[in-house]
């Protein structure tokens, strides 16, 4: 699967904020095998360069970044970040946040698709963070985005993939377009889900960053993710609503 | 351990190691005196004009070793649960009433995530909350209360440890050239936080936040810390009714004025914790940059002549007695590292 062009190494993506520290964060980094890791601008931004060192020590993991406009709740705040997080870290991804709602961080999918059209034109990929709505996804499409990234749950709230069937529908409406779950995931179990509805890949930040271990962790993921992949790939047996027992009833000794 | 000074200063000057300590926040205040009490003769120099010119003076005077292991790693609660000991008897005003750590009714999962990570704490019910802290009444319902620790201000603190310096003999500049004061030291021993980034390789600065609010229609006796998922905030009760609400954890250089938005969410917290703090003065409001390398752990380390205490982060009043006495170590020849 390609994003942009681009074959990632791994199939899980990595947010680093929330760290104990970034020694740890690294260490994390490494035991995921992350194909990514996002980076948040704006509040380390509070200042021109104000956060190049951290932004060095992101660089210096030798992964591929994916800059976020993380807090931003307009459409001129999310463009303008993400003009900055060019020229920072050189690259012409960028994670597109534009948050509707502040308790749920929910997306504003109209400031969203909107933001999504603007950069779209000015040579920006857009890696749009999403409700799981078809009709907004289709519409982000037509904005230019080639990838598609909706929630499975808010963001950090650990809750897993909310709405199963949103989630199926967008994978079969959109077989050819790079699908990823951003947000929401809590637990190794919820990565493998989402991998085995057929997702690309999935985004972790808070559930590796809070855990005790966040690098025991992270190791966790990348194998939850490798086995939801493929379980996929074997082809899943179907849900039965009766017992189909393994071995043949007729002929045991006992029933005789 | 700090030994007691007293049979060390009366030795004869020509036999005692003169040390310059530069930087007089918290970190070189302590080493100060601790070098002082083991009988060094001591310049403590400062850029500034006062203590506390750096991240010290924007603490929050929480000596918390247990809650701190939360985030921190264990060795952080190993190497300051004497702290409070060296406070006590060091400087006036420390508080040992314990810390109490809350969390708001719909964010109470996040108690039961902080004790699984912490220890040397008692879990609260309502009525428990409410007998420590009566203003709180019957606001929470669930709490942790962790008897063994203890608070103390900061800013008189930095103040105390200076006046102890000068009791020692020791001389204390203010406004000191950044090089200087030129004198045949036997050692330096710099303390000076961010300002020494570029000597240092790994050290970067973590941006905090914090207000000084006064009310006095809230009494608080210890440190409280409201548990939140995305904003997680203490308060530390202060005389004269001010409280210290802190501290943001922004990965920035940016020494600038407070944002609104972390305003915002500070005094969200405080007024959470009681409504009244709605009426509260804003005294203060400030920001600072933490000195942390990338471990976010404290390191004594050596160059040349001169041994570096540094990368405080978020403990700088937890763990300066312990990096201090390591210092000293080293100064006096006795620790690793020693020249």
């Amino acid at each position: 699967m390609l994003f942009y062009g681009t074959e990632l190494s791994s199939r899980l993506m990595l947010g680093t904020a929330q760290y104990p520290s970034p020694e740890i964060l690294a260490d994390a980094v490494r035991a995921a095998q992350a194909g990514v890791v996002t980076v948040s601008l704006r509040r380390e931004s509070a200042g021109l360069r104000a956060g190049q060192a951290f932004w060095s020590m992101i660089r210096d993991l030798g992964v591929p970044v994916l800059p976020n406009t993380a807090g931003c709740h307009t459409v001129k705040d999310a463009v303008t970040t993400a003009h900055m997080a060019r020229e920072v870290f050189e690259t012409d991804w960028i994670k597109l946040e534009v948050i509707g709602e502040s308790d749920t961080l929910q997306p504003d999918m109209f400031a969203l698709i909107e933001a999504a059209r603007i950069l779209t034109e000015d040579g920006f990929k857009v890696f749009p963070y999403m409700t799981e709505d078809l009709v907004g996804a289709e519409r982000l499409l037509q904005a230019g985005c080639e990838v598609l990234m909706p929630w499975g749950a808010p963001i950090g709230s650990g809750k897993g993939l909310n709405n199963l069937f949103g989630l199926r529908a967008l994978r079969a409406h959109f077989p050819d377009v790079p699908l990823v779950v951003d947000a929401g995931i809590g637990l190794p179990s919820h990565a493998a889900q989402a991998m085995e509805l057929g997702y690309d890949a999935v985004l972790i930040n808070t559930a590796v960053a809070r855990a005790g271990d966040p690098a025991a962790m992270a190791a966790a993921f990348r194998l939850a993710v490798e086995a939801g992949r493929i379980a996929r790939q074997a082809d899943p047996m179907e849900e039965r609503d009766m017992a189909v027992p393994s071995t043949p009833v007729l002929g045991r000794a006992v029933l005789a | 351990m700090a030994q007691s000074g007293s049979e060390h200063v009366g030795m004869p000057s020509g036999t005692r190691l003169r040390i310059l300590v530069r930087g007089a926040g918290v970190s070189g205040l302590v080493t100060a005196v601790t070098l002082a009490e083991r009988g060094a003769d001591v310049t403590l120099a400062e850029i500034g004009s006062r203590v506390g010119s750096g991240a010290s003076w924007m603490a929050g005077g929480m000596l918390a070793p247990w809650c701190e292991a939360e985030s921190a790693p264990p060795e952080v609660t190993r190497q300051s649960v004497d702290s409070l000991d060296w406070w006590a008897s060091h400087v006036p005003g420390v508080a040992r009433n314990g810390s109490l750590v809350l969390a708001p009714p719909r964010d109470v999962g996040e108690i039961a995530r902080f004790g699984r990570r912490t220890s040397h704490f008692q879990t609260l019910d309502g009525p428990g909350i409410a007998a420590l802290e009566p203003d709180l009444g019957d606001r929470f319902g669930k709490g942790l209360f962790f008897p063994d620790e203890g608070h103390v201000d900061p800013r008189d603190a930095l103040r105390a440890l200076r006046d102890r310096l000068v009791d020692l003999g020791a001389r204390v500049l203010f406004d000191a050239p950044p090089d200087g004061p030129d004198g045949g030291y036997d050692r330096v021993v710099d303390c000076t936080g961010i300002a020494a980034r570029a000597r240092l390789a790994g050290l970067r600065g973590v941006r905090g936040e914090m207000l000084l609010l006064r009310c006095s229609d809230v009494t608080l006796h210890r440190p409280v810390r409201m548990l939140h998922p995305r904003i997680p905030v203490y308060i530390v009760p202060r005389a004269d009714h001010l409280f210290m609400v802190g501290a943001t954890m922004v990965e920035s250089e940016n020494a600038g004025g407070m944002t609104v938005r972390s305003m915002v969410e500070l005094l969200t917290a405080a007024y959470v914790l009681h409504p009244a703090f709605g009426e509260a003065e804003i005294v203060e409001s400030g920001a600072g940059l933490r000195p942390a390398y990338p471990d976010n752990m404290p390191a004594v380390t050596v160059e040349g002549r001169t041994v570096y205490v540094n990368g405080m982060y978020r403990h700088g009043f937890l763990l300066s007695p312990a990096r201090a006495r390591q210092a000293a170590d080293i100064v006096f020849g006795t620790g690793p590292g020693a020249a």
